[in-house]
C-alpha cells in the first residue's frame, strides 16, 4: 500500500474544497502571543482512560482540536473472528465496561437476528429491566464524573456511587460479577431470578426516585453549574444528525430519536415511557436529558417488575455446542445507555463469525468532539468532552 | 418503508446508469442489501439523503474477501484410441478432471443507513455495499464523508484495518494503529509481527519465537526489517 497516503496530513484548505462537507469555518488566530499546542491527555485527569486531544489554543480560545485515539486498541473484532459466537461474549462486556448487560444484550439481539431464535417471555423481561438498571448506574455516574470534572471533587459522584453500589450487588448476586456479567445468551438469559432477588430490586427501585429527587435538587439549580455549562459546546440538530451522534447526546439537541421507540426492540413497546429532549443542545441540557432519563428509567423498571412472568429464560431449542447460524449476515441495534450499540455479523455457516463489527456509540458520538469545543475556553474542553460520555473500552475496542 | 426493490427503481429513475444491484442476505435476518458502482457512489448517497431521506449513516464497516482458490471437478468428453476386439478405434468417453481456478479477492465497505425524519417504519437499515476491483493497487472507494458526516471516522478506522482508501476524504489518516504502522490488521491473510521483544514479559513461546526472530535477524543482516511491531 502506499506510504504516503500515511503522511496526509489535515489541511484545512482541502476540506473546504469538499462540497457539502460538514465543516465549521477554520478559526483565525487573532495574533497576539502566538498560537499554542497542547496535548490534552493521554493521561490528563478528565479523560476517563486513555485518549488524547491535540489542541491549538490562541490565547484561552481553542482553535483547532484533534481526537487520537488507539492507546486502548486490541482489536477486539479481529478476537472474535477466531473463537466462537458464544467465545466472544465475555469480550463484550470489556467494551464498555460501566455498562456490560446492554453490550450483552446488543450482541445477544444481533445474534438473534442472524438466526431467527426466539426469546422467552421472562427473559425478555429480565434483560429489559438489568438493561434499565444499567442505565440508571450509567447515567447517574456519568452525572457525577461531569461534575467531578468541574471541580465538585468528589462529593456527588460519591451520591451517585452509593447507588450505583446497590445496583452492582443486584448484579452480582444474580450474574456473579458486579461489572463483568456475561449474563445474557443468544435465546434467553444464562440463569433464572430467584422470587429473593426480585424482591430485592423492587426494594432497590423503591429507592430510587428519592435518590433522583436528592441528586436533582442538590445540582440542577447549583448557580457554578449554570454558569459552567449553560451555552458551553453547543450542538446543532442537523450536524448531530448527520454525524450519526445518538443518545443523550442526540436527543439534547432536540432531535426525538430512540432507539427503544423507533424499533421497540425487545418488548419496550409494552412500556409507557416518555422520551425528554432538549432545547438548546449546551452542556446543560445533556445534563438535564440525563436527570431525566433516571426517572423514564424508574417507571419502565417498575413496570416490568411488577409484570414479569414466570416461565423458561432460555429457549428450548437453543443450541449452546455446535453452534452454526446459517450462512449470511444481520445488523442488530439497541438504544445503550450512551447511543446506538449495534452489531453486524456475517456468517459463512461455521462456528466462528467471518465478520464481527462492533458500531460503537463512544467513538461516532466523538466525531463532534471538535465542532463542539471550537471558540470555547480550554477550561470548557474538558465539560464538553465529559458531556459526551464516552468509555475508551468502547473507543478503541 | 420502502423494499429494496422499491429503493432499487427510484434510484435508477434519479441517477441514470446508476449500476445498483440487489445482494440477496440468505439468512433469517432479510436484510437485502444494494450494491453500487463505485463510480456513481456519491451521486447515489446525496440521492438517498435529500430524496429519499435516509440522513442517517449508522454504521459503516468493511470486509475483506480474499482470493479464493475453487476446487472443481468438471466433467469432459475426449477422445480416446482403443483396442476393441482387435481394431483400434477412436471411442469417446467423459472423463471427471479436477481444475483449480482462483476467483479474485476484494475489499468491501458496507453502510448501514436508517432514516431519522422517517423514523416511524425504520426497525430495519438499508444496507449499502461497494467493491474495490483488488485487494493490492486498486482498494479504492468514493468516500461518502461529504454527504453523511459520521462516515469520517468509520472510514479512517476501515483505512487502518483494511486498507481501501477513500478517495476524497478530508482526512484520511489511520484511527487505532500508529502512524508509522505498515499493515492492516484485520486483513484475513495478516500476519502477525514474530518480534516480541518489546514485550514487557516475553516468555515461553513468546521467547521462543523472539529468539528465532534475532537468528533470523542476525543472518539477513541488520538491514532486514521482519515483522512490523517491534523496532519503533
Amino acid at each position: 500500500m502506499t506510504d504516503a497516503k500515511l503522511d496526509f496530513e489535515f489541511d484545512a484548505a482541502v476540506s473546504a474544497k469538499q462540497e457539502g462537507w460538514n465543516r465549521p469555518p477554520e478559526i483565525e488566530p487573532s495574533g497576539e502571543g502566538g498560537v499554542l499546542e497542547l496535548a490534552m491527555g493521554p493521561h490528563h485527569p478528565s479523560t476517563h482512560g486513555v485518549f488524547r486531544m491535540d489542541v491549538a489554543l490562541d490565547g484561552e480560545r481553542v482553535i483547532r482540536l484533534k481526537p487520537v485515539f488507539g492507546y486502548l486498541h486490541r482489536n477486539h473484532e479481529k478476537l472474535a473472528e477466531g473463537m466462537s459466537y458464544l467465545g466472544s461474549m465475555p469480550f463484550t462486556d470489556r467494551l464498555d465496561y460501566i455498562c456490560s448487560l446492554t453490550n450483552n444484550w446488543a450482541y445477544a439481539l444481533a445474534v438473534e437476528k442472524l438466526t431467527g431464535q426466539e426469546v422467552p417471555e421472562r427473559a425478555e423481561y429480565l434483560r429489559v429491566i438489568l438493561g434499565e438498571l444499567t442505565r440508571v448506574v450509567n447515567h447517574a455516574s456519568s452525572i457525577g464524573f461531569l461534575i467531578q470534572e468541574m471541580g465538585a471533587s468528589g462529593t456527588p459522584l460519591m451520591y451517585a456511587f452509593r447507588e450505583r453500589e446497590k445496583i452492582l450487588d443486584l448484579f452480582e448476586e444474580l450474574t456473579g460479577a458486579r461489572m463483568m456479567c456475561n449474563y445474557m445468551r443468544f435465546g434467553g438469559c444464562r440463569v433464572d431470578a430467584s422470587a429473593a432477588w426480585l424482591e430485592a430490586t423492587r426494594k432497590v427501585v423503591a429507592g430510587l426516585p428519592g435518590f433522583v429527587d436528592e441528586f436533582e435538587q442538590l445540582l440542577r439549580s447549583n448557580e457554578i453549574l449554570m454558569a459552567r455549562t449553560q451555552g458551553v459546546g453547543i450542538l446543532r440538530p442537523d450536524l448531530a444528525v448527520n454525524a450519526g451522534v445518538t443518545g443523550p447526546l442526540l436527543r439534547a439537541s432536540g432531535v426525538n430519536y430512540d432507539i427503544r421507540k423507533v424499533d421497540g426492540y425487545g418488548i419496550y413497546n409494552r412500556f409507557k415511557f416518555r422520551v425528554p429532549l432538549g432545547d438548546h443542545g449546551d452542556v446543560y441540557d445533556r445534563f438535564m436529558i440525563r436527570m431525566l432519563e433516571l426517572r423514564e428509567s424508574i417507571k419502565i423498571l417498575e413496570q416490568a417488575l411488577k409484570e414479569i412472568p414466570a416461565g423458561p429464560v432460555m429457549d428450548a431449542k437453543a443450541k449452546i455446542r455446535g453452534f452454526r447460524p446459517k450462512a449470511g449476515e444481520a445488523y442488530g441495534r439497541i438504544e445503550a445507555p450512551k447511543g446506538e450499540l449495534g452489531f453486524y455479523l456475517i456468517s459463512d455457516g461455521g462456528p466462528n463469525p467471518y465478520r464481527y463489527r462492533v458500531r460503537p456509540p463512544s467513538l461516532i458520538n466523538l466525531t463532534i468532539l471538535e465542532d463542539m469545543c471550537l471558540g470555547q475556553n480550554v477550561a470548557d474542553v474538558v465539560l464538553i468532552f465529559g458531556s459526551v460520555d464516552i468509555v475508551l473500552g468502547e473507543v478503541d475496542r | 418503508m420502502k423494499t429494496v426493490e422499491e429503493i432499487k427503481a427510484a434510484i435508477e429513475a434519479a441517477v441514470p446508469g446508476a449500476g445498483v444491484e440487489i445482494v440477496v442476505n440468505p439468512s433469517v435476518s432479510g436484510q437485502h442489501s444494494l450494491r453500487l458502482t463505485p463510480s456513481h457512489a456519491l451521486e447515489v448517497a446525496k440521492f438517498l439523503r435529500d430524496g429519499l431521506e435516509f440522513d442517517y449513516l449508522s454504521n459503516v464497516t468493511g470486509v475483506d474477501w480474499p482470493d479464493k482458490e475453487i476446487t472443481e471437478k468438471v466433467k469432459v468428453k475426449r477422445e480416446v484410441i482403443k483396442t476393441v476386439d482387435g481394431v483400434e478405434q477412436t471411442v469417446e468417453e467423459t472423463v471427471e478432471e479436477t481444475r483449480k481456478r482462483v476467483e479474485p479477492g476484494c475489499l468491501e465497505a458496507v453502510y448501514h443507513l436508517y432514516s431519522m425524519a422517517l423514523k416511524s417504519a425504520a426497525a430495519e437499515p438499508l444496507v449499502l455495499r461497494m467493491r474495490t476491483v483488488n485487494r493490492k493497487e486498486q482498494a479504492e472507494l468514493p468516500s461518502l464523508t461529504p454527504v453523511w458526516r459520521s462516515a469520517e471516522f468509520q472510514e479512517r478506522e476501515i483505512w487502518d484495518l483494511y486498507g481501501i482508501v477513500f478517495t476524497g476524504h478530508p482526512d484520511l489518516r489511520r484511527l487505532l494503529m500508529w502512524d508509522g504502522f505498515k499493515d492492516h490488521p484485520m486483513r484475513r491473510d495478516y500476519v502477525e509481527p514474530d518480534d516480541f521483544e518489546y514485550e514487557p514479559t516475553a516468555h515461553d513461546d513468546v521467547l521462543k519465537r523472539a529468539e528465532a526472530h534475532r537468528a533470523a535477524h542476525a543472518t539477513a543482516g541488520a538491514a532486514g526489517q521482519v515483522g512490523t511491531g517491534g523496532e519503533q
